[in-house]
C-alpha cells in the first residue's frame, strides 16, 4: 500500500449563492481553507450551515458562484477521480456486487485489469473486513458494511483528496464507533488528504489533525483548531488534558454559532442549542 | 413476514453489524423454494375450493335456476365437454388443429407487436428519462397521443396499413407501446441522483453511464412496464381481431357470437386468459433472472 498519495486541496475565496424563489440565499461566502497533503481535516458547524454545499463544490458537482478550487496548485472544475466523495447515504450501485462496486473506478478507467485488479480489490476488501462478502449485493449487506464498501470503493482510486460527508450518520452507536475505528485504521495505514464532515464533536476530535469550525450561514471559516494528539489514536485519548481543553474550546465556538443559527431561525437549531448546552 | 418472526426483534437496529438474511440465489432456487412452501400451506386447497365454488355457482345460475341474465350463457360443464371433445359440435376443441391455429396466430401478432413496442419504447423512454432536452422534444407529442383510446385508431390503422395483418399488429403495438415508454422513463427518474454523481466522480464517460447506471437502474421499472404492456397488447389484439381479423382468438370470439356457437366464446375467452397469464409469467421470470440484485428482504 502506498503511503503519501495525498494532494494539497485549496479553496480560495469560495462562495456559493443559490437563487431561490424567496430570493438569493448566500450559503458559503469567502471560504478559505487549505487541506495539507496526507492530513485529516474535520469540518463542524451548525446544522444547515452549508457543509454539504461545501462538499458539492469541492467535488465539482456544483459550480461555485465565486472563488476557485486548486489541487496541488492546479485549478480543478467538475467531478473527477482525483476528489472522491463518500456520501451520507450509501451510493453503492445496487446492481453490482461488493467486488464489482469496489472495482468499478479502476475498471472503467482501464487502469487495472484481470488478476491485478482482483488482487487490489481483495486486499482492500480484506482491510475493511468484507472479503467474505465480495459476491453479495449492497441490499444484502448491513448499514455498517455498506459504508465500509463505500470507503473501499473510494480509496481504491487513490484519490488525491477524499471528501466524507457525515459518512456514519444514521448508524447505531455501536456500529458507528466500530466504523470510526475502521476508518481511523484505514487513514493511518494509507494516508491521503481527507476532509471529514461530522456533527459529533468526539468523533471529530478523535479523527482530526485539524478541526475547522464553520460559522452559521453563510458558511465561512471561524477558527481552525490544531489537534496535535499522537497517532495511532485510541479511545483513551479522550481522557487526556489536551483533548479535554480542545473539546471545551470547540464546544464554546460551536455554541456561539448555534445560538446565532437559533436566532436566525435556522433549521433544527433549537435541538442543536439544546444538545450543546447539555454537553457543556 | 413469516409467522414465527417476533415483530420486536425484526425492528431492532442491527447492533451486531451482521449481514441481512441471504435468500437463495437464482431464479429456480427462489421459485422452487416458494413452490414447495406453497404446496405445504393451506393456499392450494383454498385456491381449489374457490375455483370449484365459482364453477358450481356458474352451473347453478345458468343451468339449474335459469336466471334470465345467465340463461344464454353456456354452462361450465357443456363448455368443458366441448373443449376436450375429440369430435366437437362446433369444430373447436383441444383436438382440432384450428384451435391451435387461432392461438398461434394471436400469439404471433402479440409477439411481433410486443417486440416492436419494446424495441422502440424502452430506448426512447430511457433517453427521455436521461436527457432533459430529449424529453422536452418528445413530451408534448406523447402526452397528446397517449390518452387517445386504442379503438379510436382503428379506422386510421385500416386506412394506413396494407392488409389486415399489419393493421392488427399496429393496433396491438399502440396498446403496448405507451406503457413500455412511460415505465422506462419513470425507471430512469427513479434512479437516485447520487449514483450518477458517484459514477461521474469515478470517471465514467456518458456511454458508460448509460450502460452501467441508466440501463441497470431502470431495469425494475422497465420489466414492470413490460408486464403491463403485454396485458395491453392482448387487450388491443382482441379488439383489432374482432374488427379486422380472419383468424385469431379475438376473431373466434366474435365469429362464434355471430354463428351462435356460444360454448366456443367461453373456450376462446378462457384460452385468452391462459395465454395472457403465461406471457406475463414469462416476462416476470426473465425480469427476475436479470434483476438478481433486487433482493426481497425477507427472502
Amino acid at each position: 500500500m502506498s503511503v503519501g498519495i495525498g494532494g494539497r486541496l485549496e479553496a480560495r475565496n469560495l462562495a456559493k449563492t443559490y437563487e431561490l424563489k424567496s430570493g438569493p440565499r448566500e450559503v458559503i461566502s469567502d471560504f478559505n481553507l487549505t487541506l495539507e497533503p496526507d492530513t485529516l481535516t474535520v469540518v463542524m458547524g451548525p446544522s444547515g450551515c452549508g457543509k454539504s454545499a461545501l462538499i458539492n463544490l469541492l467535488a465539482g458537482y456544483e459550480d461555485p458562484t465565486g472563488g476557485e478550487i486548486y489541487l496541488d496548485g492546479k485549478r480543478v472544475q467538475g467531478p473527477g477521480p482525483d476528489r472522491l466523495v463518500v456520501f451520507q447515504e450509501t451510493a453503492l450501485f445496487p446492481w453490482l456486487t461488493t467486488f464489482e462496486n469496489v472495482a468499478y473506478g479502476p475498471k472503467i478507467r482501464k487502469e487495472l485489469k484481470g488478476a491485478n485488479l482482483e488482487r487490489t480489490v481483495l486486499d482492500l476488501l480484506k482491510l475493511v473486513g468484507l472479503e467474505e462478502f465480495r459476491d453479495k449485493y449492497p441490499s444484502q449487506l448491513s448499514g455498517g458494511m455498506q459504508r465500509r464498501a463505500e470507503l473501499a470503493r473510494a480509496l481504491i482510486n487513490q484519490p488525491q483528496a477524499t471528501l466524507l460527508d457525515e459518512p456514519f450518520r444514521g448508524l447505531d452507536a455501536l456500529t458507528r464507533s466500530l466504523m470510526r475505528d475502521y476508518y481511523l485504521d484505514l487513514f493511518e495505514k494509507r494516508k491521503g488528504t481527507h476532509l471529514f464532515v461530522t456533527a459529533e464533536l468526539d468523533e471529530g476530535l478523535t479523527l482530526a489533525d485539524s478541526l475547522v469550525i464553520v460559522t452559521n450561514r453563510p458558511a465561512t471559516v471561524k477558527k481552525i483548531l490544531k489537534v496535535d494528539l499522537p497517532r495511532p489514536r485510541v479511545e483513551a485519548i479522550r481522557a487526556e488534558k489536551e483533548y479535554l481543553a480542545l473539546k471545551a474550546e470547540a464546544l464554546e465556538l460551536l455554541h456561539e454559532e448555534a445560538i446565532k443559527s437559533f436566532k436566525a431561525g435556522g433549521l433544527n437549531s433549537a435541538d442543536f442549542v439544546g444538545a450543546y448546552a447539555a454537553l457543556a | 413476514m413469516s409467522d414465527t418472526a417476533l415483530p420486536g426483534l425484526t425492528a431492532a437496529p442491527s447492533l451486531t453489524d451482521a449481514p441481512k438474511a441471504l435468500p437463495p440465489s437464482g431464479l429456480w432456487g427462489r421459485l422452487g423454494g416458494g413452490f414447495s412452501r406453497w404446496l405445504k400451506s393451506s393456499s392450494p386447497w383454498l385456491n381449489l375450493l374457490g375455483l370449484v365454488g365459482f364453477l358450481l355457482l356458474w352451473q347453478l345460475l345458468s343451468r339449474v335456476l335459469k336466471v334470465p341474465l345467465f340463461v344464454k350463457l353456456p354452462g361450465p360443464w357443456e363448455t368443458v365437454v366441448e373443449w376436450f371433445s375429440p369430435r366437437p359440435v362446433y369444430g373447436i376443441s383441444v383436438f382440432t388443429i384450428e384451435y391451435y391455429q387461432h392461438i398461434g396466430l394471436s400469439s404471433l401478432r402479440v409477439f411481433l407487436a410486443f417486440l416492436l413496442a419494446t424495441g422502440l419504447g424502452v430506448p426512447l423512454g430511457l433517453l427521455m428519462g436521461w436527457k432533459k432536452t430529449f424529453s422536452d422534444y418528445a413530451f408534448p407529442i406523447l402526452e397528446l397521443l397517449r390518452p387517445i383510446p386504442m379503438l379510436a385508431w382503428v379506422p386510421l390503422a385500416i386506412l394506413m396499413w396494407p392488409g389486415r395483418e399489419s393493421s392488427i399488429v399496429f393496433l396491438t403495438f399502440l396498446g403496448s407501446f405507451f406503457a413500455t415508454l412511460l415505465n422506462s422513463w419513470l425507471g430512469v427518474k427513479s434512479i437516485d441522483p447520487a449514483y450518477f454523481r458517484a459514477a461521474a466522480s469515478l470517471g465514467a464517460s456518458e456511454s458508460l453511464i448509460f450502460k452501467k447506471i441508466v440501463w441497470p437502474g431502470a431495469m425494475p421499472f422497465v420489466f414492470t412496464g413490460l408486464q403491463i404492456s403485454v396485458g395491453y397488447a392482448w387487450f388491443s389484439l382482441v379488439a383489432g381481431e374482432m374488427l379486422a381479423g380472419e383468424f385469431g382468438l379475438g376473431y373466434l370470439i366474435w365469429d362464434s357470437y355471430i354463428l351462435v356457437q356460444y360454448p366456443v366464446i367461453i373456450i376462446a375467452m378462457i384460452t385468452l386468459g391462459l395465454v395472457g397469464s403465461l406471457s406475463s409469467f414469462i416476462i416476470r421470470a426473465i425480469g427476475n433472472a436479470l434483476i438478481r440484485w433486487k433482493v426481497k428482504e425477507n427472502g
